[in-house]
């Protein structure tokens, strides 16, 4: 007991560390001065700039919709692969299979970009398609990277569950498919939303992947950020993370609310 | 129809997963081309083109391109370990109805995004910023110190990216030793320090490993904090190939590189999905 005030100690330093910038980015969005980081009075105006920069609030709206495009796609995909790797017997290429689904986890995201640009283009000169790269290629680009997450997700779900409770399922009746849909999935649940708002996350945040695999049609919020980084930081940008960071504190906090709520109703977490 | 829950999946990753480190591998091999896109395959007629192989291994641009790049990678995982690990216990050890709280507060910051959180470092590490306003406005320099764009500068921002994905497996380590390991070392005489290195510290082994390779391979091939914060000289593989792709359109050596920053990470990879296996 005597090392437990030295450990706190270390985590209230490196949480210190961790909040103390994102926490005068946010003080200093509120800021009124032309210069970032010179506290010029209270102003809300770098919010309404925010809110008047076309640019960036097209981007914005692309980002969105390629991030929920590409979660719903990852889970499913996901979803699948996990099953496969967890539940279906041996087959052949189960190693190769492994490998493959494990591989977007490890590539560093230039050679996930680059690699996937270039099969872009191979695959246009071959079939024609995609003609123009943008917002599909970005969405089966995170879609790829994010199915690799869920899928480790959904294994590890799968490998805790027993199988012998679907069995129990068809016993009683229930065709194969409905067993699945009826037992296992809402036991599953908790894990595909994670992996969803895991893939949604990844896709929102990624500037590496898409600079690569999008073409002059299609610039993502991140692209857009990183350039104006790029000439100097612009307090829009501030805003902008108080916007972000705003709805992904409500959205934690609404998540562990209904995890109070469904533990008190007796389910499994 | 039955096999259809195998054959979608395995289909999606021969596509999307295999085939394109499959391209990467024939465009390295590919000769320079003037046009759109600007390679020419390898053929019967020219066959392949070693050149962007050669240049690699002959050009000391690219090779301190890729020591410069593991160097940082490991300087980064170290120094991620050395701030994850006291966090980690701090975790591992607080009352259970605390512990949720506090791994939100680990993982909340990521949530202002990646490149947000860059831009606040940019502005407490530029000329007017805030570190340099504060030491002049206290009379402890004349003129403003040059801290972004420098090595600290690239490192603070490395650390400060990569530090949940250290503290995450360290937790999960941690908080799987039995306490009554140590009461027990302490009953023989092992006490405090002694303790703690002899019992604590193995157990927790693995999960520092995969904390390391968790920063390692990422930070191996990163491009947008050297990019934001470091040096000009700091041309790591990461920011090279970037550069190679969209300054020199030279695809081939872009590929080349790709290529030979994933046969270096090959065995840190291995290693990490042996890790994996094993938990």
């Amino acid at each position: 007991m005597k090392r437990l005030p030295m450990a706190a100690l270390g985590l209230v330093l490196g949480l210190l560390f961790l909040w103390l910038p994102v926490l005068l980015l946010a003080a200093y969005a509120f800021s009124d001065a032309r210069i970032p980081f010179q506290w010029g009075g209270f102003s809300l105006r770098w919010f309404a700039a925010l809110a008047g920069n076309a640019r960036l609030i097209e981007a914005a709206w692309l980002s969105l919709r390629v991030a929920c495009g590409a979660a719903t796609l990852a889970v499913l995909l996901g979803g699948a692969v996990g099953w496969v790797l967890a539940r279906h017997g041996p087959f052949r290429g189960r190693a190769l299979f492994g490998a493959l689904a494990g591989t977007p986890l490890v590539l560093p995201d230039v050679v996930t970009g680059l690699s996937l640009l270039l099969f872009f283009v191979m695959l246009e000169s071959l079939t024609g398609w995609p003609a123009e790269r943008g917002a599909t290629t970005i969405l089966l680009a995170h879609a790829t990277i994010g199915a690799a997450y869920v899928a480790v997700l959904v294994q590890a779900r799968l490998s805790e569950l027993a199988p012998e409770l679907e069995d129990a399922a068809r016993d009683l009746g229930a065709a194969p498919p409905v067993a699945f849909a009826t037992v296992t999935l809402p036991l599953l649940a908790p894990s595909l939303v994670a992996g969803w708002l895991l893939a949604f996350t990844l896709s929102v945040d990624d500037v590496v992947v898409a600079s690569f695999v999008s073409g002059p049609a299609g610039t993502t919020l991140p692209m857009v950020v990183f350039s104006m980084l790029r000439l100097g930081l612009t307090p829009e940008v501030n805003a902008l993370a108080v916007v972000v960071l705003s709805a992904a504190g409500s959205l934690l906090a609404l998540a562990m609310l209904a995890l109070r709520l469904s533990q008190s109703r007796g389910r499994p977490p | 129809m039955r096999r259809l829950p195998l054959i979608l999946p395995a289909l999606w990753l021969g596509l999307l997963v295999a085939m394109p480190l499959l391209v990467v591998l024939v465009l390295s091999l590919s000769f320079p081309a003037e046009g759109i896109p600007p390679f020419s395959l390898p053929n019967c007629a020219e066959g392949v083109n070693t050149e962007s192989f050669t240049l690699l291994l002959e050009d000391p641009f690219y090779r301190d391109a890729f020591l410069g790049a593991l160097a940082v990678a490991g300087g980064t995982g170290l120094l991620c370990l050395m701030l994850a690990f006291p966090m980690a216990l701090g975790l591992a050890r607080a009352a259970p109805s605390w512990r949720p709280l506090l791994l939100a507060l680990v993982l909340l910051p990521f949530w202002t995004g990646f490149l947000p959180r860059l831009g606040a470092w940019i502005g407490l590490l530029r000329d007017e910023g805030w570190i340099n306003g504060l030491l002049q406005s206290l009379g402890l320099i004349e003129a403003p110190l040059p801290l972004l764009y420098s090595w600290p500068a690239l490192f603070l921002g490395m650390v400060h990216a990569y530090l949940p994905f250290a503290v995450l497996p360290l937790y999960a380590s941690l908080s799987r030793i039995d306490p009554v390991l140590e009461e027990a070392a302490a009953d023989l005489g092992a006490t405090g320090p002694v303790a703690f290195l002899t019992v604590t510290l193995p157990l927790a082994l693995p999960g520092a490993a995969a904390a390391f390779l968790l920063v390692f391979i990422p930070a191996a091939g990163e491009y947008v904090i050297p990019e934001l914060l470091g040096p000009p000289s700091a041309q790591l593989v990461g920011r090279v190939l970037w550069g190679e792709f969209f300054q020199n359109r030279d695809w081939p050596v872009a590929a080349a590189l790709a290529v030979v920053l994933l046969i270096l990470l090959i065995l840190p990879i291995r290693l990490f999905q042996r890790l994996e296996a094993r938990r």
